[in-house]
Formats: C-alpha cells, structure tokens, sequence
C-alpha cells in the first residue's frame, strides 16, 4: 500500500480532481482516475523530495475558509480602493515581512494566501527565504499589515505543518 | 419561488460582471505597474467566482444537475493566480525597480532576485540531482 501510494493525500487529490473533471461516476473513469492518483505521485516524486506532513487536516479546512473569506473582503477592499479613492492618496509601498515558517511548501501557501487578501502582493523573498517581500496597493499603517499577516495567516499555518 | 432564484442568480451574476469591469477599469486607472498587478488579482476572483456559483446554482435548481466543473474552475484560478502575480512582480523587479527603491531583508541576506548567489535554477533541487 506505501509502495502504491507514497503520497495517499496528493493521490486522493488527484483521484477527487479526475471525477469532478469527469462529472460522472463511471467505471471507466474510476479506473482512469485510479492509474492518474498512482502515476503521476511516482513520476513526481524525485521533485519533490521531502514530504511535508499535513498534521492537522481539520485546522487546514478551517484555513481554507478563513482564506476563502478573506478573499471576498480584499476583492471589496481594492474596488474600493479602485473607485473611490484619487491616485494621488493612494500610498503604495514596499513591506519587508520576516517569517518563521520552515517548510517550503507552508511558505509557498503563506506566499500565495498574502497574494489573494487585501491589498498586498508577495514579489519576492530573501535568499535565505526568512523574509518575505510584499507590495500592498494602500498601506497607511504598514506595521499593523505585517501583524495581521504574522498573526492571522502565519500562526494557523504554523500550526497545521510545523 | 422559481422567479425568487432567478433573481438570487441574476443578482450573482450581475455582482460578478461589476467586480470584473472594477477589476479592468483598475488596470486603466492606477498609475504604475505594480499597483495595477493589484486589480486583476483580485477584484476578478469574485467576478470570475460569483459568475461560476450562478452556473453551478442554476444547473443544480433548474435542470438537477450538479455540475462540479466549477469548483474545479476555482481551484485553478486560486492555485494559478498568485503565481502568475509573483511572475509579474519578479518581471517587475528585474526591470523597472532599483535595489534601493526596496526596504532591507533585515537578516544580511540581499532579495533573492538580486543576489548573485541565487542561479536560474534553484541550487537545493541541483544538489539533491543524481550525478550519474
């Protein structure tokens, strides 16, 4: 079973993402789905050499909606910001935030979660990849966006990989 | 009640339409490069994700179909997204903006798009290759 399934979460993924690609249970594509949740972890697996354990799948869910959420506030915050606010107030400007995260791939998610909410884009990171480098679109109070991003965000991804 | 959906969805799609023509009119209206990776974003997620709750909804009460397609839309369009931004904003980097226009790491270490130490290709993945 371990040699069939070295990554039984990324294989189930890919077998839940195959039927809803399908949007139709058939033998057929069960068997599809099947061989693609075995294949494509092995052909993967020499990129991707270090699993990272998802300890608390629960906690994961419960960020994904927290996520989610956040994402409609930002689309609201910056169409605010787009409409209403005259170019000449709004003051952009660069944040350097230091991380603790260890695990690459709780980075890459950290990255991509300060991408999708309010206001701030992840550009670029240190090379030593403890420092994050973020652009935000309106940020009058750049410290309490490095403490939102450090508490809200930081902390819960902390808990679920590390 | 049939009329009461129509309406929650056309509403939906409707909110949709607004967010994606907020989303275009930012990339008109905001004066430099890395304000406008701002508008697209995000002021389209909702566009794009009201208009695929609307489909998904209508499938589902009108014809009885679940329809899960547009999940998987979403799932995309949230995976791909930040990285298309941190594509730009590293193309942005490279090109239009000065070292010094940047805050320091704050750790003695430069922004990794500026350290010549860092190579095309990520050094840990060249260590851990086969030699052979």
């Amino acid at each position: 079973m371990r040699r069939l399934f070295p990554h039984p979460l990324l294989s189930l993924l890919l077998f839940a993402t195959w039927m809803l690609l399908v949007n139709q249970i058939k033998i057929g594509s069960l068997v599809m789905a099947l061989i693609l949740a075995i294949i494509i972890p092995k052909l993967t697996a020499p990129y991707w050499p270090n699993r990272p354990p998802l300890k608390r799948v629960p906690a994961f869910a419960a960020y994904v909606l927290l996520v989610m959420w956040d994402i409609v506030r930002a689309n609201v915050e910056v169409a605010r910001i787009v409409l209403f606010m005259r170019n000449e107030n709004i003051r952009s400007g660069w944040l350097a935030v230091p991380i603790d995260l260890k695990t690459p791939e709780a980075i890459t998610i950290l990255a991509g979660t300060i991408t999708m909410t309010p206001g701030t884009v992840t550009s670029d990171m240190s090379s030593c990849g403890r420092v994050l480098l973020i652009h935000a679109l309106h940020a009058p109070d750049p410290d309490s966006i490095v403490q939102d991003i450090k508490t809200r965000y930081e902390a819960r991804l902390k808990r679920i990989f590390e | 009640m049939d009329q009461i959906v129509e309406y929650l969805l056309a509403a939906l799609l409707v909110i949709g339409g607004l967010f994606a023509i907020v989303g275009s009119f930012g990339l008109l209206k905001l004066p430099t490069m890395m304000q406008r990776l701002h508008a697209p974003t995000k002021a389209t997620t909702v566009g794009v994700g009201s208009a695929l709750i609307a489909s998904m909804s209508y499938f589902w009460y009108f014809e009885g179909t679940l329809s899960w397609h547009e999940l998987m839309i979403t799932l995309f369009l949230f995976l791909t997204a930040p990285i298309t931004a941190n594509f730009i904003a590293k193309a942005q980097l490279h090109r239009a903006i000065n070292k010094e226009d940047l805050p320091p790491t704050g750790v003695g270490k430069e922004w990794a798009t500026y350290d010549p130490e860092v190579t095309a290709v990520s050094p840990v993945l060249l260590n851990d290759r086969d030699p052979g």
